[in-house]
């Protein structure tokens, strides 16, 4: 029986693979489709909405030759495709430029910006969370309970962009220490991290310790305990893991939201990212651009999830995640 | 609402409910001050007409704020509420669906979860145009997909779970199993993320108003007015900080109260002051590789301390085997944990002598005890960890320990693994606990205290888990550890038929005591509590009446918090008279290595035989009644 279940762990790794490969196609392609009906759900005119009200006809009817936006749906469709697979994101309405341009000017800033604050995030919380799950595990330390609870609640209920502004005003404003603005200065990453990373930081502290919690009440904990390991080892090497699943979960939720939240804090920081462009594409009815970015952000999205399965899966020899 | 009693659930409750009032009452009372253009007073700062200062019309923006709740608010829950039930509902599904379907579902959530929740607005702020309705959908929307997927994931761990295999063994239909064994036991970490979505829906409609996609004017919310400050905040902070003050009150409202009720929701006790217990005294060794004197443990309860061990005192020799046996609640786990030092906080040890191997056991070395002091555990299916192959953690002992490199180490468990009788053990080394069957993991646990050169082996109800063949394997394997390797074995168990076979002496608990101590050899013959004479009479033998019901011991035994004073057996005794519910009786000598614990043997009042007769088929009830208690 038990060289059945050993077998079974072995192959399951081809058809996880196998799975895993065709969802990420899936929902590339399904991304791929809204990216493309976005512009023909939008009610009226998309180019006339662009150009205002003032172009004439022509013009308009000339861009909407040029866009290809005459042809039959199948056939935008298809060219759609086909443009995606030669790096074709299609022309801003708006700089008549290749979108795939302005993604290639705007995506290193805005990665470095979310890989950064990410980076902070675990190197923060997850310490931080086993340190005060130790300390208060089996209702120690109440006091210190009640402050680190407390303390994260209210910092994850700052929302990054108001979180952004009161740095401005303290760092930047009040005691001049750092740049506000920009990304050329030295240094002026260090506002927009630390705007992005502290309310997700506090989150996943809160979580880790919740989910540590509950794990040291498991029987293998005993073990290990019994076994007169050194508390570190009982804690990283026995309890951690256990409690990484939800951990990991919730941290690829939000390096989503981190992704998100760049748009917030580009805005406030005026940082050249793909954030600070999408929205003012939206604004000025740049379809094209809107269409690129959200592709750009849903694929990264899309990787990092497939990234953290790939990791739970390898973390968890019970395979329940592989056999899903 | 347990969540109140917490201050800090009070606190946030009742900013619940002023903010709830403030939504329901600002618009009627304020609405139109709130509205009032003024002129003369464009764009102004904070002052003692205007609170806030004014907007770029003149209005008011203390009124405008506390008006703005209603919208801000109702958007919000609105928000919340839409997303969590989708969430919900679309987590559960693949636990109840049939599987193709539930595939289906699952597919389809994680392909929307991967869109974050801002990028899912500003989609739809580009199809509906920038408005109300669209930030309401793309935040619910936003919500839908990651809680669902919390739920999923949350009912895949747990379903790993041994109880959910038992329910499911058991035929629980699927349905029944979701509701009354999953959704509760994941449960915390749902409403803490439902309150975390509800704070997050309001910040991010203050997110997106902010970027002039949420609320369009003439309408307002928070996120609108913080947006119309901001851009002056260098000029006059007030404008924006009023409305940024209500978005961070409203979100920690949410948050904080969510996090008690969550704490609630998990049962987690208030500990209560702890009285200071009794100071420990060393006194010089005696005999034997294990001395306990007046163990007594402590535990916290809803009414002061709770003592489930009340003043255990035995010995154990070099290599010999002792068993433990009494029913469930009599403290014999509780014994053994305190006697290998793992009883956690709050739990308090106390004795007058606590030593193993001539020392006491507070100042053994850590090393000493994982390398001489060896633990089996009840249950085999729990006490590995998942994610660790047995190798590695048989091995850490030896690495941590002894000192040895990785090679050596992995060289000995598959030596020790041997030892139990494990087939191919170097492959084995290399699997997962999932991967070996029950009787398999209980010898893996038995080589783990192999590991080192144990001295004595405490197994806590050890078979208790297993079928009967192979709990005889164990049995035997321990019994081959104390001959083989002269350990003392401590073996726990309820069942007194286990320790029979396999022990040289015999701790009989009830209530936290030992009430008689003997050795095996005289069990059957000269047994003199009513209660190990009751236990014995329970067992069934080839002689017992197969008709007849299964012979048991009427009543229950009381809870630790239960317990007066006089003999704790005494209501279930039929001996019992007036002195024996008045004062607790003391161990007695009543023969070589045998105490006995009961007054009504003191008095020399009833043999063995009388006690026999008198206890045995009485307390043993033959009929339901007796059982039935």
């Amino acid at each position: 029986m038990t060289q059945v279940a050993h077998e079974v762990t072995g192959s399951s790794w081809l058809p996880f693979a196998r799975r895993r490969a065709v969802r990420f196609l899936t929902s590339l392609w399904v991304l791929v489709t809204a990216a493309f009906l976005m512009i023909h759900l939008i009610p009226g005119d998309p180019v006339r909405e662009a150009l205002g009200m003032t172009a004439s006809p022509d013009v308009v009817n000339a861009r909407r030759e040029a866009l290809g936006l005459n042809d039959s749906l199948v056939t935008q469709y298809w060219h759609y495709l086909g443009g995606l697979f030669s790096g074709d994101f299609g022309t801003s309405l708006v700089s008549g430029t290749p979108v795939a341009d302005l993604i290639g000017d705007r995506l290193p800033a805005t990665v470095q910006l979310a890989v950064t604050a990410f980076l902070v995030v675990v190197v923060v919380a997850v310490p931080v969370g086993v340190v005060m799950a130790v300390l208060t595990r089996g209702g120690r330390r109440r006091g210190a309970e009640l402050g680190f609870t407390s303390t994260s609640v209210v910092l994850a209920a700052i929302p990054e962009f108001l979180l952004a502004v009161g740095l401005v005003s303290l760092f930047g404003v009040a005691l001049g220490l750092l740049p506000v603005a920009g990304r050329d200065a030295p240094g002026s990453s260090v506002l927009p991290v630390l705007a992005l990373a502290i309310g997700p930081a506090a989150v996943l502290a809160r979580i880790v310790r919740v989910e540590l919690l509950s794990v040291l009440g498991n029987d293998f904990v005993r073990t290990a305990r019994a076994k007169r390991l050194p508390a570190r080892l009982v804690y990283v090497r026995h309890a951690l893991p256990n409690a990484l699943t939800a951990t990991l979960t919730l941290g690829a939720m939000m390096l989503a939201s981190l992704v998100a939240g760049t748009v917030l804090v580009e805005n406030v920081f005026a940082w050249p990212g793909l954030g600070s462009t999408i929205v003012g594409s939206i604004q000025q009815k740049d379809y094209p651009a809107v269409q690129g970015i959200v592709l750009v952000y849903g694929t990264g999205v899309l990787l990092v999830n497939l990234a953290v399965d790939v990791v739970l899966a390898l973390l968890d020899p019970r395979s329940t995640i592989r056999e899903a | 609402m347990r969540a109140l009693r917490t201050p800090v659930g009070l606190a946030s409750g009742v900013l619940l409910v002023l903010l709830a009032a403030l939504a329901v009452f600002a618009p009627l009372l304020w609405g139109s001050q709130a509205g009032a253009i003024d002129t003369d007073a464009l764009q102004q700062g904070s002052s003692a007409d205007h609170l806030l200062g004014t907007d770029a019309l003149g209005r008011d923006i203390f009124y405008r704020v506390l008006v703005a709740t209603r919208l801000t608010l109702g958007l919000a829950l609105l928000a919340t509420l839409v997303g969590v039930t989708a969430g919900l509902v679309l987590g559960s599904l693949p636990s109840v669906l049939p599987r193709w379907a539930g595939r289906i579902v699952t597919s389809a959530v994680n392909i929307a979860v991967a869109f974050p929740g801002l990028l899912l607005a500003l989609f739809f702020a580009v199809i509906f145009g920038t408005g109300t309705i669209g930030a309401v959908l793309a935040i619910a929307f936003a919500i839908t997909p990651s809680f669902a997927r919390l739920t999923q994931t949350l009912t895949a761990s747990i379903s790993g779970r041994d109880f959910i295999a038992a329910a499911r063994v058991c035929g629980v239909g699927r349905f029944r199993l979701l509701l009354r064994h999953i959704l509760p036991n994941i449960a915390e970490p749902l409403v803490i993320n439902a309150t975390l979505a509800a704070g997050s829906a309001l910040t991010a409609f203050a997110g997106l108003s902010f970027l002039g996609i949420g609320v369009q004017a003439p309408s307002y919310d928070w996120g609108r007015l913080l947006g119309e400050g901001l851009n002056r905040i260098y000029i006059s902070p007030a404008p924006a900080l009023g409305p940024a003050v209500a978005v961070v009150l409203a979100g920690l409202a949410f948050n904080l109260f969510g996090e008690a009720a969550a704490s609630a929701a998990g049962h987690r006790q208030s500990v209560r002051k702890a009285p200071k217990p009794v100071s420990t005294v060393e006194s010089p060794s005696g005999e034997g590789l294990l001395n306990v004197r007046n163990l007594r443990v402590s535990f916290p309860g809803a009414g002061g301390w709770i003592t489930p061990v009340r003043g255990v005192s035995f010995t154990v020799g070099q290599g010999e085997m002792i068993g433990v046996v009494g029913e469930s609640g009599s403290g014999k786990s509780l014994t053994a944990l305190a006697v290998s030092r793992l009883v956690e906080h709050p739990g308090v040890v106390t004795a007058d002598r606590l030593e193993f191997a001539g020392k006491p056991l507070r100042e053994t070395s850590q090393r000493e005890l994982g390398t001489s002091l060896a633990m089996v555990f009840q249950d085999p299916m729990t006490s590995f960890n998942p994610t660790r192959r047995i190798g590695r953690q048989l091995a850490e002992v030896s690495e941590v320990h002894q000192g040895m490199s990785r090679k050596a180490a992995s060289a000995r468990v598959v030596d020790r693994l041997k030892a139990v009788r494990i087939p191919s053990a170097e492959r084995r080394a290399r699997q997962y606990p999932h991967e070996f069957s029950g009787g398999m993991r209980q010898r893996a646990m038995i080589a783990m205290g192999l590991m080192g050169e144990p001295r004595l082996v405490i197994a806590d109800e050890p078979t208790t888990a297993l079928d009967v063949t192979v709990q005889r394997e164990v049995l035997r394997l321990l019994a081959r550890v104390q001959e083989e390797r002269s350990a003392a074995v401590l073996l726990i168990s309820h069942d007194i038929t286990v320790v029979a076979q396999t022990c040289d002496r015999v701790l009989v608990m009830y209530a936290g005591r030992i009430v008689e101590e003997l050795p095996t050899a005289e069990l059957f013959t000269s047994a003199r509590h009513p209660y190990t004479t009751a236990l014995l009479a329970a067992v069934p033998d080839l002689e017992t009446d197969r008709d007849a019901p299964l012979a048991v011991i009427p009543g229950r035994p009381p809870e630790p918090a239960e317990i007066g004073v006089g003999c704790p057996f005494a209501p279930r005794c039929p001996l019992a008279d007036q002195r024996c519910r008045e004062v607790e009786p003391e161990l007695e000598q009543v023969g070589v290595g045998h105490q006995v614990a009961c007054w009504r043997l003191a008095d020399g009042m009833p043999s063995l035989e009388e006690a026999t007769v008198v206890g045995g088929p009485a307390m043993a009830g033959r009929n339901g009644e007796a059982s039935g208690e």
